[in-house]
């Protein structure tokens, strides 16, 4: 039955390790809950999930899960925790229980059981059945607690039971729903991550300081750079379809300036074609010219684009498609350049993941790109960064 | 021992399983939640309705984990040679205890508060793994084995700004403070003031909960800038009255700057309001 809950867990991708399921059950083996499903919930929360991001994911797997177990017929009782518990020993045999009683007890249990778990991965994968075979009610087995939680017929009462996972109250914590910016701090840990690594290595007075005062010779020691050697050369669409999207996007990566050595900046329209522009209120008059751009700034440079590809399939494909001026090149020749120069070259997209299949240009562009469009979820930023720091 | 809550601190009934999870099977407790929703206070809360001590290491961006098991101070030692003195040829002399090693030699077990964790190096939970799973550690220069005499209760917060490692996150229990809902709040305000006018009560927070909601904020107001507010609507005598209204929207509440401490945050909340007076009229 806990393995069931375990795997549905897994099934749902939420990152359980079998450690954190062992401290479940020894908790519970250490009665720090009574047989009550909510302490059952709290707990297997604060052992299993280390993520808010991953609460609203756990609510709807525990949902199922207590969904399933009330699913049984014939059940009009409680769910004895003791029963959940006892579950778990009858994976073992009489005689496993007793060579673990000699050898002993909880610790070899423990052990036993994690060859069991990975055993029995497979042939659990089915996932919908509580409960074992044979029809033996294990409620009667067992007995259960007047003062647990009921369930089953009696409906209304049921339902009125105040059940703390289904009301999802950690629904805008979920990493899938669109950046806000209460989700935007969560973001920047991630560029954050990406940022630290490839740190270069700097002089490190006191380590050496003391490490000579301790050999007595002078002993020079490094040690990795607190801002990293990481150079992006961002560039950021403000087409009209953009305004919604752009503030956004801006506070995103203007706050995550200190974290990069170099950070540069530019702007265009729709798509690129021959310049970008550093202040958008100027962009007429100082433009720059992209050739400048692919020339100064070197291959290792990584390229971000943030832009929601939204537009006329022209804007993209022919020479003069541009909205603006007349430009003498293609816009996908442009886009081509860049990830010709650039190896680590992405694009971000603020418009739902969805809507991306029926926009022709989106498709276009993301096919420019080698396929490396994500969307400005935190989700989709993590693989961003990822693919990003490959 | 098990820790049933206080009658100077708010519990939740989930916060409240988690610290017990935590207490009987010794592991670290990781309490995550935006500034001000009560983690630091937590474990000094827990300290002392247990009646045991607290030991606080508080972590800056340059804490290395070393300093929380001992430092030598081998540039002391140098010195002293030079200058004779007799002290220098214990090397026990220029052994600094650490927030942990002191905690592990404690008789009785204790609280250990790891503030912030957060804010150090991303490696730093990691040079910590072994000796939170083991509670112990080595000290080579006097070859000597810190051995935990009783496990200490350990709680480690964190303010979300960077993220920590998977094989940190394991060994720990994990609660996630949310912010407050208004009964919460409600609660809470009455601890730090019992005697606080039901009617001041209610109209501070429901403009309290309004301010929380203007878009945009740099630093929304929480349970701090809450309580520091309603301390100086009580030193300065102001009532209800002054605090309603038909349409709160179009007033300023009175001493507004100690809920919003960014001064951006006061321009913008000034500006909201004007413009819906200005539209109003
Ligand atoms: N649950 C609570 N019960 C009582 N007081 C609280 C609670 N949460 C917060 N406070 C008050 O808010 C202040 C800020 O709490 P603190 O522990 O410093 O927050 P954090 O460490 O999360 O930033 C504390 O001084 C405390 O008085
Ligand atoms: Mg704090």
């Amino acid at each position: 039955m806990l393995i069931d809950f375990f795997l549905k867990l897994k099934s749902h991708r939420l990152p359980v390790s079998i450690k954190e399921y062992l401290t479940l059950l020894e908790a519970m083996e250490r009665n720090v809950i009574g047989p009550d499903i909510n302490e059952f919930y709290y707990l297997s929360r604060t052992s299993l999930v280390k993520d808010e991001a991953n609460f609203d994911k756990f609510d709807r797997a525990f949902a199922e899960f207590w969904d399933g177990v009330q699913a049984v017929p014939g059940i009009e009782a409680q769910i004895p925790l003791e029963w959940l518990l006892k579950q778990v020993e009858l994976t073992l045999t009489e005689e496993e229980k007793k060579q673990i009683a000699a050898m002993g007890g909880w610790e070899k249990l423990m052990e036993t059981l994690k060859q069991r778990l990975e055993e029995q991965k497979a042939r659990h994968q089915g996932g919908s059945k509580w409960i074992g075979t044979g029809g033996t009610s294990p409620f009667g087995a067992y007995g259960y607690n007047p003062e647990g939680i009921r369930i089953g017929q009696d409906k209304s009462r049921n339902r009125s039971a105040v059940k703390v996972w289904d009301q999802r109250e950690y629904r805008n914590l979920d990493d899938s729903v669109e950046l806000g910016t209460r989700n935007i701090k969560v973001a920047l840990r991630r560029l954050r991550k990406f940022a630290r690594q490839g740190a270069l290595e700097e002089f490190d007075l006191d380590n050496t300081i003391s490490s000579t005062a301790r050999k007595a010779y002078l002993d020079i020691h490094m040690r990795p750079e607190r801002r990293n050697a990481i150079k992006v050369l961002m560039l950021m669409d403000i087409g009209g379809t953009m305004d919604d999207h752009i503030k956004l996007a801006e506070e995103l990566f203007s706050a995550s300036k200190t974290e990069f050595k170099h950070l540069e900046f530019y702007y265009f329209h729709n798509c690129m074609y021959d310049f970008v522009w550093k202040d958008n209120r100027r962009r007429h008059s100082e433009r720059t010219r992209t050739w400048d751009l692919l020339h100064k700034y070197g291959h290792d440079y990584k390229v971000i684009f943030v832009g929601d590809a939204t537009m006329s399939p022209y804007e993209i494909l022919q020479p003069g498609g541009s909205v603006e001026y007349f430009n003498e090149e293609a816009g996908a020749v442009w886009v081509k350049r860049f990830t010709d120069v650039y190896s680590k070259c992405i694009w971000l997209n603020p418009e739902p993941e969805e809507v991306w299949p029926y926009r022709q240009s989106i498709q276009i562009v993301k096919e420019l790109m080698n396929n490396r469009m994500y969307p400005t979820t935190i989700g989709g930023l993590e693989q961003a960064m990822k693919a990003l720091a490959k | 021992m098990r820790f049933t809550g206080s009658a100077d601190y708010v519990s939740t009934d989930d916060l409240t399983l988690a610290v017990n999870a935590a207490i009987t099977l010794q592991r670290p407790l990781l309490v995550k939640g935006e500034p001000g929703t009560g983690k630091t206070m937590l474990a000094v809360q827990v300290a002392k309705s247990l009646g045991v001590p607290l030991l606080e290491w508080h972590i800056k961006s340059t804490t290395k984990a070393q300093q929380g098991l001992y430092e030598y101070d081998a540039v002391s030692r140098l010195r002293d040679s030079q200058l004779g003195d007799a002290k220098v040829h214990d090397i026990n002399n220029y052994i600094i205890k650490g927030m942990l090693w002191q905690a592990f030699t404690q008789d009785k077990p204790c609280v250990l508060l790891i503030d912030e964790v957060d804010k150090a190096d991303i490696e730093f939970p990691n040079d910590l793994l072994r000796e939170l799973d083991r509670m112990e550690f080595y000290v080579y220069e006097t070859r000597e084995l810190v051995k935990a005499k009783q496990r200490p209760i350990v709680f480690i917060t964190s303010n979300n700004e960077k993220e920590l490692p998977d094989a940190f996150l394991r060994r720990c229990f994990f609660h996630y403070i949310r912010f407050p809902d208004k009964e919460t709040m409600e609660k809470i305000v009455q601890v730090h003031y019992p005697n606080l006018k039901k009617s001041l009560l209610k109209e501070a927070m429901e403009v309290f909960f309004e301010v929380r909601e203007v878009p945009g904020m740099k630093k929304k107001p929480s349970t701090s800038e809450l309580l520091d507010w309603l301390k100086l609507l009580l030193a300065e005598d102001i009532g209800p009255d002054a605090l309603r209204s038909k349409d709160r929207k179009t007033i300023i509440p009175p001493l507004h700057g100690a809920l919003l401490k960014n001064e951006q945050d006061v321009h913008l909340f000034e500006r909201l309001v004007f413009m819906t007076r200005a539209k109003g009229a």
